[in-house]
């Protein structure tokens, strides 16, 4: 089965504004943040958790979604964000601590909301879950259409609030997908150090859903097993977990080596983005030459949207006592 | 005036050159090590502690040493575990338990107060619970609203549980030593800007200080008296404590004298020891990067007032986070911090306000 060629180079496309997005902010970060190491310090300053290697997630879901669903998501969120179509711009100038900001600068790299396009994000592990099914029961309560995603790592699975959440969706047959991104590692711990099952997506059936392990990190795959989690989802058939392995390139966060990984790297763990291109390139989807102008391009709007984010003002200092209630 | 530049924080050490001087994050680990080493009951569960050693370090080195049927690496399951430690205390262990930010007790929280602090006075003192939380607490390097809080008020609010907070290496060891000894539950809390862990930046000064090598204890419930002073007494929990030092610097500039008082055990707390600090000086200033209302700074000045109405000669200033979430940006985010310069304004408001 193969996809149409625009939504192949549309995910290609999204694949690389994520990457190069990513290496912007991590030259971005490093700036006044050597010899010595400050999470304050620099003009980006906090923790930052960015997603290289697990592009093809982002990519592969959000292809398939319809503008009215919703998306939450946790610490680790830009390809998520990123393929949704949040605001590149502001989403920079949030993470600068910009007033151009999503929020004004008050949420930062780990709390990105864009209402526009129903994403939200939030650092504390799995807390995700329980907003999304509640966004999912408030559609079928209005009698909305629109099916809720949250995205989570392998390590949060381990969380209360999932065994919960998964419970009642079940339950009531909510529209929702969990996306569970099984990179392996939970910081410094191994999966198979924190969770006494193989696959996660096997827990699915107890919780009266649908489970499906999407292997090898390929968009393509990803997007198809959304698209059915999709039609069970609007048909009234309720939710899956689709838990899928990826592979997480980078340290935790930027400051960790991650010289705990080590031994033999499996097939997924590749870089996807050039296995992609090189793969679109053989099925002549892309030419060489096309592949390098849409990298070409969109790194002039990365260029454009960081610039844009550094040059942005700082919120007023008493900007921090407004916003607290509505 | 008094300008005496006391320096208390640099502690009597017992013997002669057995000590050196060290963060608190390698202080406190140090107690932890000693306890492992003589007592078998003690164990230690958390993210990512056994190889890593910890977010913050606390635990560096002690998994290689006692290995991983003592040093315990837990799924992202806080509630499960922190319930469990509990369930150890119960049967006679003594669990040192690590949640490496303490914005993370939302998750957990029912384990913590309904459970681990209560169960003494339930059981009718059946059964004791014996455990210690570690913690990192603290804004000021842009890590926005869920990881950058305090939260001693709300951790010291309810009753069954101990809350310490120490300011530098020497306390923090002694007081750890205290904290696995305990019968009672104790959280252990060190502000994430003075631990001295790797990736906070430079270290804070004042929070080093020359550390034995041998065990001690520093007992919970003393107020320390970091700079002593005339004219108005600050007093502080946390980072803001070498904030005050800071303030008490500036105001010296300006012939006031501050009396600097590290609060370090918000419960059991030190009245009588605050009291007469402010007997003396007459004035109060309390810095607490919690939030202003329901917290420990209404509750330092309730207790002084409680005693003696008329012991102030100018009404007592806090100086807290305002009401808000914690910000990421960082203009946004240093506006609210109780940093030198507020509390300075804060205790010149008690000096004018006469
Ligand atoms: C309740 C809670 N506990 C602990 C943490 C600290 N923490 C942040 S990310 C993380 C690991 C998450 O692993 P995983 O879910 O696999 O996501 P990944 O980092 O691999 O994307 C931990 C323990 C947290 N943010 N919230
Ligand atoms: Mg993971």
């Amino acid at each position: 089965m193969s996809l149409p060629t625009s939504i192949r180079r549309s995910m290609f496309e999204t694949m690389v504004r994520s990457r190069f997005w990513d290496d912007r902010l991590t030259t971005q970060y490093w700036i006044d943040k050597t010899p010595v190491f400050a999470f304050g310090a620099g003009p980006l300053p906090g923790e930052l958790h960015t997603s290289h290697g697990q592009e093809p997630v982002g990519a592969g879901v959000c292809a398939a979604l319809s503008d009215e669903d919703m998306i939450t998501t946790g610490h680790r969120p830009h390809h998520i964000a990123v393929a949704r179509g949040v605001d590149l711009r502001e989403m920079s100038a949030e993470l600068f601590g910009k007033k151009a900001g999503l929020s004004g600068g008050r949420g930062g790299h780990m709390h990105l909301y864009d209402k526009r396009v129903n994403f939200s994000s939030s650092g504390i592990i799995a807390e995700g879950l329980g907003p999304a099914a509640g966004m999912a029961f408030a559609r079928k309560m209005q009698k909305k259409s629109g099916v809720a995603l949250s995205f989570l790592g392998d390590g949060a699975v381990n969380q209360g609030a999932f065994h919960e959440v998964m419970n009642i969706v079940g339950l009531h047959k909510l529209p929702f997908i969990c996306v569970i991104e099984d990179n392996k590692w939970a910081v410094t711990t191994h999966k198979s150090m924190s969770t006494a099952c193989e696959r996660n997506s096997d827990r699915a059936e107890n919780y009266g859903m649908t489970g499906e392990f999407v292997e090898g990190n390929d968009p393509e795959l990803i997007y198809l097993a959304t698209q059915r989690a999709l039609e069970r989802a609007r048909s009234g058939e309720g939710g899956t977990i689709l838990e899928i392995e990826t592979v997480r390139l980078s340290g935790h966060f930027m400051g960790d080596p991650a010289g705990y990984i080590t031994g033999e790297k499996s097939d997924y763990q590749v870089d996807p983005v050039p296995v992609y291109r090189a793969r679109l390139i053989d099925d002549g989807i892309l030419t060489e030459q096309e592949a390098s102008d849409i990298e070409r391009v969109i790194g002039a709007e990365v260029d454009e949207a960081i610039t844009f984010a550094l040059d942005a003002d700082y919120p007023d200092a008493n900007d921090a006592l407004n916003c607290t209630f509505a | 005036m008094s300008t005496k530049e006391a320096a208390p924080w640099e502690s009597p050490t017992s013997g002669e050159s057995s000590s050196r001087s060290l963060t608190i994050c390698r202080a406190q680990r140090e107690a932890v090590d000693w306890e492992m080493e003589h007592d078998e009951r003690v164990f230690m569960m958390g993210e990512d502690v056994a190889g890593f050693g910890g977010v913050f370090g606390t635990a560096d080195g002690l998994g290689d040493k006692f290995g991983s049927d003592r040093v315990i690496d837990m799924p992202i399951s806080e509630t499960g575990w922190i319930g469990m430690a509990a369930g150890a205390a119960m049967e006679g262990m003594r669990p040192i338990i690590e949640l490496a930010y303490v914005d993370f007790i939302g998750v957990c929280y029912n384990a913590i107060v309904n459970h681990a602090a209560k169960t003494y006075f339930m059981s009718g003192g059946q059964f004791k619970v014996p455990m210690v939380l570690i913690s990192g607490t603290g804004a000021g390097y842009s890590n926005a609203a869920q990881h950058s809080q305090c939260l001693h008020a709300t951790l010291a609010h309810m009753p069954g549980l101990k809350v310490v907070s120490p300011t530098n290496a020497y306390d923090a060891k002694g007081m750890m030593h205290t904290a696995i000894r305990d019968d009672n539950f104790v959280v252990f809390l060190v502000h994430k800007g003075a631990s001295g862990v790797g990736f906070m930046g430079p270290l804070v000064k004042t929070s080093l200080s020359d550390v034995p090598q041998e065990d001690y204890t520093v007992p919970f419930g003393k107020i320390k008296v970091y700079r002593e002073g005339t004219d108005v007494t600050i007093a502080g929990v946390g980072l803001a404590v070498h904030q005050a030092l800071q303030s008490a610097d500036s105001l010296a500039k300006m012939g006031i004298s501050a009396e600097v008082v590290d609060i370090r055990s918000l419960v059991p707390l030190d009245r009588e020891g605050i009291i007469e600090s402010v007997a003396k000086t007459g004035r109060l200033v309390v810095a607490d990067e919690d939030y202003h209302s329901y917290g420990v700074s209404g509750e330092v000045i309730a207790s002084v007032i409680e005693r003696d109405a008329t012991i102030f000669k100018a009404p007592p200033q806090r100086v807290c986070i305002p009401d808000v979430s914690i910000p990421f940006s960082r203009p946004l985010e240093y506006s609210i911090l109780p940093l030198e310069e507020r509390i300075t304004s804060a205790a010149l408001k008690t000096i004018e306000n006469v």
